[in-house]
């Protein structure tokens, strides 16, 4: 529904550099007609359904039986506050994202700063840490749902088999099904699949710095440390910011993962699976189109700066 | 000149054979339940894909194509345990006015909102025609009929209330024989823990199971009526025969397997591989096990859930007719099928359901299911819950959501569990 648009915004944002050859093209006339079949579906398909939803968020179809879509002003969404489902889920979704972000963030840029060295065998590396964004979410929600069992001692299985024989059992716990801690195991293996992107992401980046200004910095004496802090992370800030954008919008739809993990369980609900449940098992339709326009502005007060300084940038490069 | 003559002709006949084909097809539908006339596709929704479950759908299907050779069966399946993923595509096909000929649907509340929706049929004539009113017991069609029609045609028991556990674990833990209450139930599970062995298999994934072993403990601690009670209004969730039940709860599920995260295949595996000692499980449970090649009566036995016999908590998969089904005449004939005894005792047996009929043939059956066509004859009938009879899919979904919480909070939070099984009573009603 609403989530759709956000995904589109994402890829229009992400092809900033390139300026294309403008001259080519004589009419704008026969530029607009190429496009116009796209626009024609994202009006309909995105900015249409986002309409669409929010109408049915702003009205009184609350069952499946009542056809009532009059205006019902801002009742759904003053409801969501008062719902202690709703404010569940949404803590748990920001408790994933922090964790998340921060932890696919580190996780890709260590693993790029070691491939950024040149080492043997690096394309094979790329891959093996690309490798788990090959993994439909459902497969791994599966496979991470054995790997994060919550049994430990003797009958531990899993993760905590593993910390067990390495002797460090103390740090066996209950992952994903303990009342505080659930979100912060859910984010493992969320992390475990998308650090290899980020660093995809940021040796593109590195990559893209002319070796020049290292020797230059090393001439000048620069250490290795400080060639980093000041040369090449600074230049990286494009790509930073293009990472926490992909990460952010990720984290806030996230369904898949955790509905092949844990279900539409109680303890790791997030708004995108209560906005299923809503819809499709209470069949309220005002409230479950509430919580997808609130998921729809969390992106948008992501997304949109971003595109406002992506143009500004654009902007100024002409 | 001579080449129009001929194409006139054609559409002549064309027009001849159309409006011929017209009048038939009206003086078919002119009996409500007639379905001698059915003919093209008949579309099924339904989440019954694999196992015996899909090996029941076919001897059913095969029984259907024999009745009507004109018809074509279309399976639209989608796969889901309990129709999770089922229902929510059913939702927007109904809702977008294009239902499918007959769908699947646990019978009972679970059907209500598409009731009150009015998009299914009534279906009161048909189980007269059939003379089901006659076949199908009097309590569990009381339980169907909303304001005096009937929506759905039940194909299938299951009982829920239904105590497994594996011989050879009990006698190490020096039981000899089925407890009787839950009381004597939690005193064997203390058995089992002295010898190593959890005393309950809990299948945390997902909510449901853990609110299947609550539903049967309300049962088991409050009896049939005041049970009955709390659906309808007569006992009060914050009343104290729900907190003597929730008592129980904690008991028992201070029991249960550390892994919070099973899905109730692994749990069971738990039972019969020796592991823990009590399951508390619907009687799908049994197939599945038989399906893996364990013996009824040697790697597993059963027993009614303790408390409950004499009670046979049980719901149902139904087939309906959806108001505006594009093949109306074939969805009928299907309905026939589902309640006909060849049907029935094609379907179960494999699906390792008994036959909602009274009439049906036990010697089709194997052990287990014959004592429940017993029982089922004798036994008070009461709902199951967490399977769609007492409450609707809000209501259920509210319930399990409560038990979640409850259970991986350690089954600490009474109070707060309390609040939340008020609030899905609540949330059933609105």
């Amino acid at each position: 529904m609403a989530v759709k648009g956000s995904v589109k915004v994402e890829v229009k944002g992400s092809k900033t550099p390139k300026q294309s050859s403008r001259k080519r093209i004589q009419s704008p006339w026969g530029g607009f007609l190429f496009v116009l079949p796209s626009i024609i579906a994202m009006a309909i398909f995105v900015y249409g359904m986002i309409g669409w939803t929010l109408k049915f968020s702003f009205s009184n179809r609350t069952n499946a039986w009542n056809k009532d879509n009059s205006w019902a002003g801002l009742k759904n969404y003053t409801g969501l506050l008062e719902d202690p489902e709703f404010t569940h889920a949404f803590s748990n979704l920001v408790k994933f994202t922090l964790v998340f972000m921060i932890g696919t963030l580190i996780s890709g840029l260590i693993m790029a700063l070691l491939l950024e060295k040149g080492i043997k065998g690096e394309g094979l590396f790329r891959s093996i840490y690309l490798y788990p964004m090959a993994i439909s979410f459902i497969a791994m929600g599966t496979s991470w749902r054995w790997l994060m069992d919550s049994a430990q001692g003797e009958k531990a299985t899993g993760l905590n088999l593993i910390l067990n024989k390495v002797g460090l059992s103390s740090l066996e716990n209950s992952w994903y099904t303990s009342e505080k801690g659930s979100m912060y195991a859910m984010a493992l293996p969320a992390i475990w699949q998308m650090s290899g992107y980020v660093m995809a992401l940021f040796l593109a980046g590195f990559r893209g710095i002319p070796d020049d200004l290292r020797e230059a910095a090393r001439v000048d004496g620069a250490s290795e440390f400080k060639i980093y802090r000041h040369i090449l992370f600074p230049q990286l800030s494009p790509t930073f910011l293009t990472v926490l954008i992909i990460l952010g919008h990720i984290s806030m739809k996230v369904f898949d993962l955790i509905y092949g993990i844990s279900g539409k369980g109680y303890v790791t609900k997030v708004l995108a699976i209560y906005m299923w449940q809503v819809i499709f098992d209470f069949q309220n339709y005002a409230k479950g189109a509430a919580i997808a326009v609130v998921i729809l502005i969390l992106i948008a007060v992501v997304v949109i700066p971003y595109l406002i300084y992506v143009n500004k940038t654009e902007e100024a490069n002409k | 000149m001579q080449k129009n003559s001929k194409l006139a002709i054609v559409i002549a006949g064309v027009v001849a054979i159309a409006l011929v084909a017209f009048f038939v097809t009206r003086s078919g539908s002119d009996s409500a339940t007639d379905t001698s006339k059915a003919s093209g596709n008949l579309e099924i929704f339904t989440w019954w894909a694999s196992g015996g479950e899909a090996a029941g759908l076919e001897g059913m299907t095969t029984e259907f194509t024999t009745q009507n050779p004109d018809l074509t069966f279309v399976n639209a399946s989608v796969a889901g345990a309990a129709g999770v993923n089922a229902k929510g595509v059913l939702v927007s096909r109904m809702e977008a006015g294009n239902p499918p000929d007959t769908f699947q649907a646990h019978a009972g509340e679970e059907l209500s909102s598409y009731v009150k929706a009015g998009q299914l049929e009534d279906l009161t004539e048909l189980y007269k025609a059939e003379g089901w009113d006659k076949v199908f017991p009097a309590d569990l069609i009381k339980t169907i009929t909303v304001d005096g029609k009937i929506y759905s045609v039940p194909v299938n028991i299951h009982r829920s209330n239904v105590l497994w556990w594996n011989p050879a674990a009990a006698a190490k833990a020096g039981i000899t024989k089925a407890p009787g209450s839950l009381d004597e139930m939690i005193a064997d599970m203390e058995k089992f823990k002295k010898v190593g062995i959890d005393g309950i298999a809990l299948a945390g994934q997902g909510d449901w199971a853990i609110a299947h072993l609550f539903d049967y403990v309300l049962l088991a601690s409050m009896g049939s009526e005041k049970f009955n009670g709390l659906w309808k209004g007569g006992t009060p969730w914050d009343g104290p025969e729900v907190s003597k039940a929730i008592d129980y709860l904690t008991k028992i599920l201070s029991y249960g397997n550390s892994s919070k995260s099973l899905d109730w295949p692994d749990a069971g595996k738990l039972v019969t591989s020796g592991k823990a000692g009590f399951f508390i499980m619907g009687d799908w449970a049994s197939s599945q096990w038989q399906s893996e090649g364990l013996v009824l009566g040697t790697d597993y036995t059963w027993a009614p859930g303790p408390g409950t016999d004499g009670i046979y908590q049980w719901l149902s998969d139904s087939f309906t007719l959806p108001v505006g089904a594009p093949n109306r005449a074939a969805g009928l004939a299907w309905l026939k099928v589902c309640g006909s005894l060849a049907g029935q005792d094609a379907f179960n047996p494999k699906k390792g359901s008994i036959s909602v009929r009274t009439d049906s043939d036990p010697s089709k059956f194997d052990a287990y299911l014959q004592a429940a066509m017993e029982s089922w004859k004798v036994d008070t009938l009461v709902g199951s819950t967490v399977h769609g009879v007492n409450y609707g899919n809000a209501g259920m979904a509210a319930l399990n959501s409560a038990v979640g919480k409850f259970y991986i909070g350690g089954a600490k939070d009474k109070a707060g569990f309390v609040t939340g099984l008020v609030a899905a009573y609540a949330a059933d009603k609105a």
